[in-house]
This record gives C-alpha cells, sequence and structure tokens, in this order.
C-alpha cells in the first residue's frame, strides 16, 4: 500500500515533469522560427491559427501521418533504437532538476518534494552521465542509416560531443568546489539571497569564465549553431538524420530541444541560482503571503531557463559554422586550459576564504 | 530484495559479458558492453555507492565506449570472423575455470567477513565524500602514482601519434 501510493505520486511527478518538458518543446519550435524570423525582419510561421501559434500542432499531425521509411541496406534493429537512444537520456535527466523551493507537503500521510522528482546526492553527475549517452543515439542512427552522409554526421558528432563534454564537467567543478555538494538542491540553495551570491559573481572567486565555457560547450554538446557540424545541410544534407522520416525525425528533433532545456535548467540551477529571485526572499514572502511565495520563485526558474534558451535562437541568427578544425582546435586548446585554470584558481580561493 | 536486485545485475552482467565477444557484429558486441557497463552501475549502485555508478557510466559508457565505436564505424567492420574460431577451446577453459571457482566455493564455507566501513556510516556523510577522504589521504601515493602512468601514457600516445609530422619537420 505504502509502495504503491509513493509509485503512483512518483509517476503523477514525472508525468507533470514530462508534460511541461513536451509543452516547452511545442512552444520552443514556434519560438525558434518566430524569433528568426523577427531577427531576419520576417514574419516567422503565420499561416495555421492566429498569428501563426498554433504551427507546432500542424508539424506534429503532419510528423505523425508521414511515411515511415527504412531505407534499404539499413540496419533495421539499430535504425529503430537508435531515436529511443537519443530521446530517453535527453528526458531522464530533468528528474533531479530542482524547478522551485525545496519544501516537502504532507499527502495521503508522505512526505513529498513537489518541485524535485528525486533529490540525489550526486544529482550533477547523474545529468552528465545521461548527456554523454545521449551521443550513442546519434552515432547509432548515423551508422544504421546506411548512409555516407548519416554516417559522416554521426563520426563528427562522436568526435564533437567527447570534446565538450569534457569542456562541460570541467566547467561544473568549480561550482562544485564553491557550494561543496554534488546534490542540484543544495547547490541551488547555497546561491539564496541576492544575486551577487548566485555562483556566475559570487565571492570568493566569481565563475564567470566557468560560466562562458560551460556555455560554450552546451551549444556545442546539442550540437546547435555554430557547432551543427553533424547535420551541417549545406554539406551533409541534415547529417545523421538524414534518412529518418516521420515520427523516428520527430524524436531526434524533440531529443534535440529537450537537451536545450536541460542544459538552460542546468546552467540556470549552477550558475544563476536557481529558483532564487534576485533579491533576498520574495516579495510574495515579505508581503505576508508565505503560501504563494513558490509561483514567484518558479517563475523566476523559468526566465532564467527562457533567457538561455532564447540566447541559442540568438546564437543560430547570429553566428556562422565553425569549420571542423577549428572547432577541435578551439575545444581543446582554448576551452580547456580555460576550464583547468578556472579549477586550480576556485580551489586555492576556496582553501583561503571558506565560505 | 537486495538479492533480486543483485541476482539480476549479476545475471545480465554475465550474459552480456559473454555477448561482447561471442556475437559477430563488433556494433552489436559494443552495444551489449554498453548494457554491462550499466548494470554493473546497477551493483553500484545497491551497494550504496552512487558516486561511484556515476562515475562508470560517465567514464566507460560516456567516452571510452565512444570512442570503440568510434574506431569501430571509421573501420566500417562489418562482421569479424577472424576470432571466432577460437569457441571451443574459450569454452574449455571457460568450463574449466567455472568449475575451480565452483569448488572453492563449496569447499570454504566460512562466515562472510564483517564489511570495513560500514555501509551506514557512507550514507551518513555521503559516499563522495567518503571516497576523496580515502584517495586523498590513506591511498594518497598509490593515487599519485596512478595519476603519473596515466600522464605518462597521454605523453607516450601523443608521440607516437605526432611521430611521422616530427621526422616530416626535420
Amino acid at each position: 500500500m505504502e509502495i504503491g501510493l509513493r509509485l503512483a505520486v512518483s509517476l503523477a511527478q514525472i508525468a507533470a515533469v514530462m508534460g511541461v518538458v513536451m509543452l516547452t518543446v511545442m512552444v520552443l519550435t514556434l519560438a525558434e522560427r518566430k524569433v528568426l524570423g523577427w531577427m531576419q525582419d520576417r514574419m516567422g510561421p503565420m499561416e495555421v491559427g492566429p498569428y501563426g501559434v498554433l504551427q507546432p500542432i500542424a508539424d506534429g499531425l503532419k510528423l505523425f501521418f508521414k511515411e515511415d521509411i527504412i531505407p534499404a541496406g539499413a540496419n533495421r534493429f539499430l535504425f529503430t533504437l537508435a531515436p529511443i537512444l537519443a530521446l530517453v537520456p535527453a528526458m531522464i535527466g530533468f528528474a533531479v532538476i530542482p524547478f522551485g523551493p525545496s519544501m516537502t507537503i504532507e499527502l495521503f500521510g508522505m512526505q513529498v518534494k513537489p518541485f524535485v522528482i528525486s533529490d540525489i546526492n550526486i544529482g550533477i553527475l547523474y545529468i552528465l552521465a545521461f548527456a554523454s549517452i545521449g551521443a550513442y543515439g546519434i552515432i547509432l542512427g548515423g551508422w544504421s542509416s546506411n548512409s555516407k552522409y548519416s554516417l559522416l554526421g554521426g563520426l563528427r558528432s562522436a568526435a564533437q560531443v567527447i570534446s565538450y563534454e569534457l569542456n562541460v564537467g570541467l566547467a561544473i567543478v568549480g561550482v562544485i568546489l564553491l557550494s561543496g555538494s554534488l546534490s542540484l538542491v543544495k547547490i541551488t540553495e547555497a546561491q539564496a539571497g541576492g544575486f551577487w551570491n548566485w555562483f556566475v559573481i559570487a565571492m570568493p572567486f566569481p565563475q564567470i569564465f566557468a560560466f562562458v565555457v560551460y556555455v560554450i560547450s552546451s551549444v556545442a554538446e546539442t550540437n546547435r549553431v555554430p557547432f551543427d557540424l553533424p547535420e551541417a545541410e549545406s554539406e551533409l544534407v541534415a547529417g545523421f538524420f538524414t534518412e529518418y522520416s516521420g515520427m523516428r525525425f520527430a524524436f531526434f528533433f524533440i531529443a534535440e530541444y529537450a537537451n536545450m532545456i536541460l542544459v538552460s535548467c542546468v546552467a540556470a540551477a549552477l550558475f544563476l541560482g536557481g529558483w532564487n529571485a534576485p533579491y533576498p526572499g520574495t516579495i510574495l514572502g515579505h508581503l505576508g503571503l508565505d503560501a504563494l511565495a513558490w509561483i514567484e520563485n518558479v517563475v523566476w526558474f523559468a526566465a532564467k531557463v527562457y533567457f538561455f534558451l532564447f540566447l541559442f535562437f540568438w546564437l543560430r541568427a547570429t553566428l556562422p559554422r565553425l569549420r571542423y578544425d577549428q572547432l577541435m582546435r578551439f575545444g581543446w586548446k582554448v576551452m580547456l586550459p580555460i576550464a583547468l585554470g578556472n579549477i586550480v584558481l576556485t580551489a586555492i580561493a576556496a582553501y583561503f576564504f571558506p565560505r | 530484495m537486495n538479492h533480486i536486485f543483485f541476482f539480476y545485475f549479476a545475471a545480465v552482467i554475465a550474459g552480456t559479458s559473454v555477448l561482447v565477444v561471442a556475437l559477430r557484429n563488433p556494433v552489436y558486441s559494443a552495444l551489449a558492453l554498453l548494457i554491462m557497463f550499466f548494470h554493473v552501475a546497477g551493483l553500484y549502485v545497491t551497494l550504496h555507492a552512487e558516486f561511484l555508478a556515476a562515475v562508470q557510466i560517465v567514464v566507460y559508457a560516456g567516452a571510452i565506449l565512444v570512442l570503440y565505436l568510434f574506431v569501430v564505424m571509421l573501420l566500417s567492420i562489418r562482421s569479424e570472423e577472424r576470432y571466432h574460431n577460437q569457441l571451443p577451446v574459450a569454452g574449455l577453459l571457460g568450463v574449466t575455470l567455472c568449475t575451480e571457482v565452483l569448488l572453492l566455493l563449496i569447499q570454504s564455507r566460512t562466515a562472510p567477513s564483517a564489511p570495513g566501513r560500514s555501509v551506514e556510516a557512507a550514507a551518513e556523510t555521503g559516499n563522495t565524500e567518503m571516497i576523496g577522504e580515502a584517495l586523498y589521504s590513506t591511498y594518497l601515493f598509490p593515487f599519485e602514482v596512478a595519476s603519473l602512468i596515466l600522464l605518462v601514457a597521454m605523453i607516450g600516445a601523443i608521440i607516437l601519434a605526432k611521430k611521422d609530422i616530427i621526422e616530416t619537420t626535420e
């Protein structure tokens, strides 16, 4: 009975988070086209619904009813498996993201944390682990398609993800040194009390360099412009998902956007204080409405995440694609030394000025 | 409950390990290895060593195996027949080893040794802190030696890879 109830509550939480993520993906597909349109002095999609707002639903229906093609000579088993391997790791990382204040509520006589599915003490490592698994979907999708464009896209992606994953991991170490915890909940709580406590500018050693390295590397890790070499359309048609159609293509597409949301959530939680407001406490809390303060916190978290998502679109509209050797040189010879230097300096600062 | 999980993980680890060497397609072998890494990580979780579990996936599944796949795909080997006629010899050796281990297990039916620093202590302080403390105090020397060896291996790999570049510039 106890286990059954707990399972039901957990499943409800998972369903809620999945629902919000999928909804955000839908919003993002429209937002990206609209933002790109405005930046290029166009209107973006305008046909479906008022002002084009129903475009994601039309896109979804179209993809759902498309013919599912498996190319001749493709490895059927891996061709089917690859989109799932890409999507599952992208969704599973949200289990440890704290979306709001870490309070517990009583539900059917159980302690439930409403804003985080599972507060495990290695939260950030868990996310890194599953982010690295996402590369398998891309590599296997590229290989199993039996197409040279797909294969090249997959190979490029493998090299790129390994190189930049390292920088993401090293950039995070500085924050872990300052907060003394691997749990995203504890890292966020360590940044409470105003924007001067956010790790991006917090004393004793501001993580501004780590922040820049993290943002650049996470753009590379999600295969977005200007690091979208695995799907460079001018040379590789569509890269690793050239041969995919219908729902399988949609899986890769959703995985890419879910990954964008995930890295934005991590960036917000690690560097910009997560759900903490930039001023001490919350306005609703100061007004005596403590029971409603969580709304303000969740709104702040969403605002930070959407800021990063907007940054992704902004970069796409602004920057040209890197050449492949430039990408590798930049990752290993510029990003890596900065990240390593940041760890050394942060460790020294944390030793002399313990928080 | 713990026993069920242990036997599930152990069975899958054993099964996929055999598949890694028995499958003909190297990409399938790599996938079997991936499943094995995940179940080893699961075994660590049942032992309350979450840090090790995460590191297992980050390092082995996330980095090393991706490199293997990379090489396999670059060489585009569809199936590898060279080593599969070793199966009878390997089977014979495997059966012999298994019987020996079984005999040893039956003969030495002693009580399991008491766990050292108990699991409860690790759960209280967090096993990440425990591993850090052990690595940087008790096992500092082996840890440093291991890092030195890795550094040497790294430099060696770079020199080997750069060999022809150095020769052509001279």
